[in-house]
């Protein structure tokens, strides 16, 4: 189920202004990031130049070339896990998953602090006083005459829906495995 | 004799003339546009119209681009007429449509708008026009809205009946107005019977990209080849030119050309010429035209031509044969079916109908009434279907709603006449304001007519708009015509004289709209992909300049090392790749016009500096809120 998410972004930060009633925004996905429609992400890096923002260049980004590693070792992990049946196996694998999830949130956090904090103050044309323009990490924002909404894309509903039925399975072990100790007492 | 008929025939002329302002003056009164009309043809803000209109600019040589039924103009697309506001005909890039064998001709007469059609249905393509002066056919592509493409016409003295299409847009036609010597000689004009021809042109288009190739012509009697439609359905295979001037006369033709009572339209098996072409028929003429269009890397580029295949249509029976046609026909016009064929009479007081199926009954029968300059004549009686009696006066031209009716234009008595296809009775008929050309329906002339409405295209508008001086707008009048009666919604002013005009449904056309040229395709060999990019080289005398735009500067904006008669050209390419955001530029003292960059595209202008000093340059389109500081300077020394 989590090869899925190669095919899906696994989250979108979306921009609306009236400018742009055609919608415009960043699909970031497991290995690249992209505009949702053609040519978004050029506008985007354009208007970013306003308030001295660094161009957004993808095959710049690290973490895209690492993340794919991370994914397969999740996936073949969690295939392993499921080879062997065994629970313990499985909370392990879920709290490789949890800290996996949380370093890419927090990584995610740190990019998105150093693109909208770290401004070239001398070339920007916009500078507002104490403005930064950090994206959320999720949920919704004002920056400027843009509301940039950050929510997860399909792969991210995915990684988020194994990981939930990772999760069931192993509630459902634990209870299962509870049962007949309590029919043994 | 002849002196006596011409005298009577002015007289009544005159008298259709001294009525036709009767009629005007008596309807002055009336006002349109009541009742429901101001709903019927309100387009809320935000949202879009039901078609698109393409009205021919006549003498302005545009094309423009209007919203039914709000009227309102969204563009004006240039094809035969240099354009400042686009750069079109200015720039290195588009220069080359306007190449004729005649030189650089920046402008011409564009009189029939033509969309494209797939199976006899309008499919929002391309719009084919003529250049009615100087023998030219342009393409324009409906992604763009842009002329990509101008063919020129040889052997014909004006590009009249054109460019009518086959049902699957196999061939444009282009038909001789004036008859001229073919090829071209020095004679005496009272020669004309002898020495003046007429060529009706077919000119191939490739389904895949529109690409225009002339195929052949057939060589007819010199006569004036006026208007055309294909044929469909059961005349497919055929076309059909309205015709005037069979007296041949070549002084006073408005009152020799008006001596016979009947003329002619022609049909053309144009089947039959294909196949007679395949065969190897015919002759290779000497003839040089220019073909010119935009290439792959979005560059014009011009080709000259040589040499036509001409099938002179005496030689080859069952190429073309006359239908009798009262008066000095001026429409002609299919019905969806194909099986009528519609003339309008200019000075007739009837419209005649002829029927297909009889005319080729009649050729099986060799029901001639002699032939004409050794083209068969079929008897009038034998192929006409039914005469409109009585429509009113002046029938020029009849489109079709698909529901049975034709809706014919009356300049001389300015109105609309509906009437019913097989009984032939007029059911309706509505004042114009005034003298209608050609009218509209959308589709009107295709298998399938959207219907809805009719618009007429009037040559003069008198005491409809505030007045503006001697001249005053031309203009077009939105009619409902879903009910029995028609009705009167809408006036709105137009470009130029608005000849003839064609519609469709807005959403054949609005989703395959370009919003800009991807960057990465952009192949014009002075385009760069990056500011980094930018430079200056000098070859000689000449200096070019390769400068990128973007929101919100140029690069280089400080040019320096230009001397006093250089020849500058400045390359500009728009690196936006955003939707709506073209960049201009213009530089001081320009004697040529500014540049209109669409995002991704590289458009090239020439300037020849003649005095020292530091001259500014600026972007002319207002793009952002930093556009005022999107200038530069070029340095120029003696």
């Amino acid at each position: 189920m989590l090869s899925f998410t190669y095919f899906f972004p696994l989250w979108e930060i979306t921009l609306e202004a009236p400018q742009y009633p055609e919608g415009l925004g960043l699909e970031i996905w497991i290995n690249q990031m992209q505009g949702q429609h053609p040519g978004d992400l050029n506008k985007i890096n354009n208007l970013n130049h306003y308030i001295g923002m660094k161009t957004i260049k993808p095959e710049s980004i690290p973490e895209l070339k690492i993340m794919p590693w991370v994914m397969r070792g999740v996936m073949l992990l969690g295939l392993l896990v499921a080879a062997t049946g065994r629970r313990s196996w499985l909370t392990f694998w879920l709290l490789i998953f949890i800290a996996v999830a949380a370093a890419g949130l927090v990584d995610f956090y740190l990019w998105g602090y150093d693109y909208g904090h770290n401004l070239d103050t001398e070339h920007a044309i916009i500078k507002v006083p104490g403005m930064s323009y950090q994206p959320p990490v999720i949920g919704a924002k004002k920056l400027l005459n843009f509301r940039a909404i950050s929510l997860p894309g399909i792969g991210g509903w995915i990684a988020i829906g194994s990981f939930t039925i990772g999760l069931l399975v192993w509630l459902w072990e634990m209870r299962r495995q509870r049962k007949p100790a309590t029919n043994a007492a | 004799m002849n002196a006596y008929r011409s005298i009577i025939i002015t007289s009544s002329a005159l008298l259709l003339l001294m009525l036709a302002t009767f009629v005007g003056c008596s309807k002055k009164q009336e006002v349109g546009g009541v009742g429901d009309a101001p709903a019927k043809v309100y387009v809320a803000p935000g949202t879009y119209d039901e078609f698109y209109a393409f009205m021919s600019g006549g003498f302005s040589g545009q094309v423009s681009v209007y919203g039914l039924p709000s009227g309102r103009l969204f563009r004006v697309i240039p094809v035969f007429g240099q354009d400042p506001e686009k750069a079109y005909g200015y720039s290195e890039e588009t220069k080359p449509l306007l190449n004729t064998t005649h030189g650089f001709i920046p402008w011409d007469d564009a009189h029939h708008p033509q969309l494209s059609v797939t199976d006899g249905q309008t499919d929002g393509r391309w719009l084919f026009i003529n250049g009615n002066n100087t023998p030219r056919i342009a393409r324009i592509d409906l992604t763009t809205f842009e002329t990509v493409e101008t063919i020129e016409i040889p052997n014909s003295g004006g590009n009249h009946g054109s460019p009518y299409l086959t049902p699957n847009t196999e061939y444009v036609v282009a038909s001789t107005r004036f008859s001229v010597p073919i090829p071209q000689k020095d004679v005496p004009i009272s020669s004309y019977k002898e020495n003046f021809k007429g060529t009706i042109s077919y000119i191939k288009v490739d389904s895949a990209t529109g690409r225009m190739n002339l195929a052949f012509q057939i060589l007819v009697p010199g006569i004036n080849y006026d208007l055309s439609r294909a044929g469909k359905g059961p005349s497919y295979g055929w076309s059909f030119f309205s015709s005037y001037n069979s007296e041949q006369a070549n002084t006073q033709l408005e009152v020799n050309a008006s001596q016979n009572d009947k003329d002619f339209i022609a049909a053309v098996n144009w089947k039959l010429a294909e196949e007679l072409v395949a065969q190897g028929k015919g002759e290779q003429w000497p003839a040089s035209y220019y073909h010119n269009y935009m290439d792959a890397a979005d560059v014009g580029k011009s080709e000259v031509m040589s040499g036509v295949r001409v099938l002179n249509a005496k030689e080859h029976p069952g190429l073309v044969y006359y239908l009798p046609t009262p008066k000095s026909p001026h429409g002609c016009d299919v019905d969806p079916s194909g099986e009528y064929i519609v003339a309008g009479g200019k000075l007739a007081a009837l419209i005649p109908v002829h029927s297909f199926s009889k005319l080729q009954r009649a050729i099986a029968n060799k029901d001639f009434d002699g032939e004409y300059d050794g083209i068969p004549i079929l008897k009038y009686e034998s192929v006409i279907a039914g005469e409109v009696k009585e429509p009113g006066l002046g029938p020029l031209h009849t489109e079709f709603d698909g529901l049975g009716y034709g809706y014919t234009s009356m300049f001389l008595s300015s109105e609309i006449v509906k009437w019913k296809i097989g009984t032939w009775e007029v059911v309706d008929r509505i004042p114009t304001y005034y003298s209608i050309g050609h009218l509209m329906i959308p589709g009107g002339d295709t298998k399938q007519p959207y219907g809805k409405y009719v618009v007429a295209l009037n040559k003069i508008t008198k005491d409809r708009y505030l007045p503006t001086g001697p001249e005053l707008t031309q203009s077009a009048q939105l009619i409902d015509i879903t009910g029995d009666k028609m009705k009167l919604l809408l006036d709105f002013p137009t470009i130029g004289e608005p000849h003839y005009a064609q519609a469709c449904p807005a959403t054949l056309i609005k989703d395959k709209s370009k919003r800009w040229y991807p960057i990465e395709e952009n192949h014009n060999p002075y385009a760069i992909k990056a500011e980094g990019d930018a430079r200056v080289e000098r070859d000689g005398k000449t200096v070019h300049v390769y400068m990128s735009t973007i929101r919100t500067h140029f690069a280089p904006d400080n040019i320096e090392g230009v001397k006093v008669g250089d020849k500058v050209y400045f390359h500009v390419t728009n690196l936006e790749q955003d939707w709506d955001v073209p960049h201009g530029f213009s530089v001081m003292g320009s004697t040529n016009s500014e540049l209109l960059i669409l995002p991704g595209q590289t458009r090239t202008i020439l300037w020849e500096p003649k005095q020292a000093g530091v001259i500014p340059f600026y972007c002319t389109d207002f793009c952002s809120a930093l556009h005022q500081e999107m200038q530069g300077w070029i340095r120029v020394s003696s």
